[in-house]
């Protein structure tokens, strides 16, 4: 925008368009620095401390911190598990959001749709955790999924569900469902319904139609649903504790102890800096991919 | 000028004392939430009595209430502080010696509570013992047939994936330095200990964080024993109705102390005092435990008050019982963080 008024109004204009976007984006930048920023620098700071400069307390400036990490190899091996964690939700969120939002978007019209963006939106409101407590009356030993199994098919037998790595991935799927179903449903709702005739017309069968032309369109809509997904999901820490049990331990959970339990905040202030340089390093290494979808 | 000071404090006190009323103050008051001191029939009582308010201010650990008595000198009356951290309290000056003579209940405290060598610091009361307790580990007494008489069974095949556990770094040390006949709060053998920690791994069914989640789990039918302390279990069975029974097993288990100290700077040293004495009263005591339910209290002559079959009597009351606990006692900030180190190892050994 700010471009083509420079183009069209020529030299005369540009002071007055700088001015206008100072004004309209500053609040917006200063608000993100005050907010965001600046408490994030604050924390880059503690994580350099022996200890955090609050009561009174005094905290020398080492590299003690990052040492710990290299030190320890278990830290290692959580950050690895967290990865992992992030990357298989972000999976299973693709396999079962992209078929709903492709449904949404080129099979149901008019107030069909509205009702149902509403259902997929619904979750959203809910408070999280509750959200996670429901899980665990449906997926605790003799809870509502193991019921209904034993209802449908008696003598089951028990799912052993509750307690796993299975159920932390359960409940973040659930979690995090709207982001790719919604981020889906844009890119594929902008796809020309023409083209697909076009390549129907052409004598394309529907999984070609699907692998050459719908998937292909609609990556940038899988690429930003993953990346909302993956990273705060390789942070979390409420959905394992309440489902992983003995199994829920990930980087998330461990920097949270940091914070609360011990009141390490330098420690956990490094460790989250080391799990966000991972996540840059891996975006980086998917920058060619992520520049094409984008 | 200090002595002045304390000397025409003393005299107050006296004078307040003698004349049976006082005057009216507002005492700050700084415990866990829910844990006695904020019970609103007390308070209502304790005003009748003396006239004086209660306000109240919580903490979430003991390190946030050592931060608090640092940061807001001259804020609070009285302090509630686990045995183990009055040491350090007293050494860094957050907190003043009592003049046990003022509170007229101390005198019928159990004198080994009293004396407490975590709470009298160089022949000076820095806490008055109010209650205590113990850690270990509750059972399912459906589940059971007789209570097990050793810790041995948290380790036991029986019990693959069905044991509670607590995820904490200093009372998972301390329960396995137990097992393997280590001191509590100076652990000799570390490796040991870990070693003895990751055998626990096909035993342990979930970690619990709060006494609700544990009621929860426990009527879920999730796990068959699991780490507790005992005044959770005594409500878990009387006011939950849970088939749960607290085992102290043969190698020991944790002990601790809870007194009430004054901090550095109390506005109303006198009024806390009174609250004090309230506090240790039997009662106070008899009232709580028997209504909500209890820590054993610290007052020889409040557990003499409860009936006969209450559990603080009935089982923490037996000398033989109590002389199996391994207090809590101060441990130093590297031993600390070597357990937290060991136990953070092992909970990521403990995934698949």
């Amino acid at each position: 925008m700010a471009a083509s008024n420079t183009a069209l109004g020529g030299a005369v204009r540009t002071g007055s368009s700088a001015r206008a976007i100072a004004v309209l984006t500053g609040p917006a930048y200063l608000w993100l620095t005050v907010t965001v920023l600046l408490p994030l620098l604050a924390m880059f700071y503690f994580s350099f401390l022996t200890e955090a400069p609050i009561a009174g307390r005094v905290g020398e400036l080492t590299l003690e911190q990052y040492r710990t990490f290299l030190e320890r190899g278990f830290y290692t091996t959580l950050i690895l598990r967290s990865l992992k964690l992030g990357a298989t939700v972000a999976f299973f969120c693709f396999l079962i959001g992209f078929p709903c939002a492709y449904i949404l978007a080129k099979t149901i019209k008019g107030r069909w749709r509205e009702a149902l963006f509403l259902l997929v939106i619904i979750p959203f409101w809910s408070n999280a955790l509750v959200r996670v407590f429901s899980w665990t009356m449906v997926l605790r030993g003799n809870g509502l999924l193991e019921r209904a199994i034993d209802w449908v098919v008696p003598g089951a037998g028990s799912l052993g569900l509750m307690f796993t790595y299975s159920a932390v991935v359960i409940g973040l799927v659930h979690s995090y469902l709207p982001y790719m179903i919604l981020t889906c449903y844009i890119s594929l709702q902008a796809i020309d319904d023409d083209l697909i005739e076009a390549a129907r017309s052409l004598g394309a069968g529907r999984i070609t139609i699907l692998r050459r032309l719908i998937l292909p369109l609609a990556l940038p809509g899988i690429v930003a649903g993953a990346v909302l997904i993956f990273v705060p999901v390789i942070g979390s820490f409420m959905e394992p504790r309440i489902l992983g049990g003995r199994q829920g331990t990930f980087i998330g959970t461990i920097i949270e102890d940091q914070f609360t339990a011990v009141f390490n905040w330098p420690l956990g202030a490094a460790l989250s800096f080391i799990l966000l340089a991972c996540v840059l390093v891996i975006f980086a290494m998917f920058a060619p991919v992520l520049k094409r979808a984008m | 000028m200090k002595h002045h000071l304390i000397a025409a404090g003393a005299a107050l006190a006296i004078f307040a004392l003698g004349a049976g009323t006082g005057t009216a103050d507002t005492i700050r008051v700084l415990n866990w939430q829910g844990y006695g001191t904020d019970e609103s029939w007390a308070l209502e009582a304790f005003e009748e009595k003396t006239g004086h308010k209660v306000e109240h201010e919580y903490f979430n650990s003991e390190q946030e209430m050592l931060t608090k008595l640092r940061t807001n000198p001259g804020a609070y009356d009285v302090v509630l502080i686990n045995s183990a951290f009055t040491p350090t309290a007293a050494k860094e000056g957050l907190i003043q010696p009592i003049d046990t003579a003022k509170i007229p209940n101390v005198a019928d405290l159990t004198p080994e509570m009293r004396n407490n060598p975590n709470l009298v610091i160089g022949g000076k009361t820095y806490g008055v013992a109010w209650v205590w307790g113990a850690t270990s580990f509750a059972i399912n007494t459906e589940k059971f047939d007789a209570a097990p008489d050793t810790i041995e069974v948290l380790w036991s095949e029986a019990m693959a994936d069905r044991i509670g556990w607590r995820d904490d770094a200093v009372e998972a040390v301390q329960i396995t330095a137990i097992a393997l006949g280590q001191d509590i709060n100076n652990p000799s053998d570390l490796d040991a200990i870990r070693e003895k920690l990751r055998a626990l791994k096909p035993q342990i069914r979930t970690f619990w964080t709060s006494e609700n989640d544990w009621n929860q789990f426990m009527s879920a039918g999730e796990f068959d024993a699991a780490i507790y302390w005992s005044g959770s279990a005594s409500r878990s069975a009387t006011n939950f109705g849970l088939p749960v029974e607290f085992v102290v097993p043969k190698e020991g288990a944790i002990g601790w102390l809870d007194g009430l100290s004054v901090p550095t700077d109390a506005p109303n040293v006198d009024a806390a005092y009174e609250f004090i004495n309230w506090m240790i009263d039997p009662e106070f005591y008899v009232k709580w435990d028997t209504d909500v339910g209890a820590p054993a209290s610290a007052n020889a002559k409040a557990m003499a008050g409860l009936p006969d079959d209450a559990f603080n009597r009935a089982v923490l009351g037996n000398p033989e019982v109590a002389s199996r606990l391994k207090f809590m006692g101060p441990i130093e900030d590297d031993m600390r963080e070597k357990m937290l180190e060991l136990w953070q190892e092992t909970k990521t050994y403990f995934q698949n």
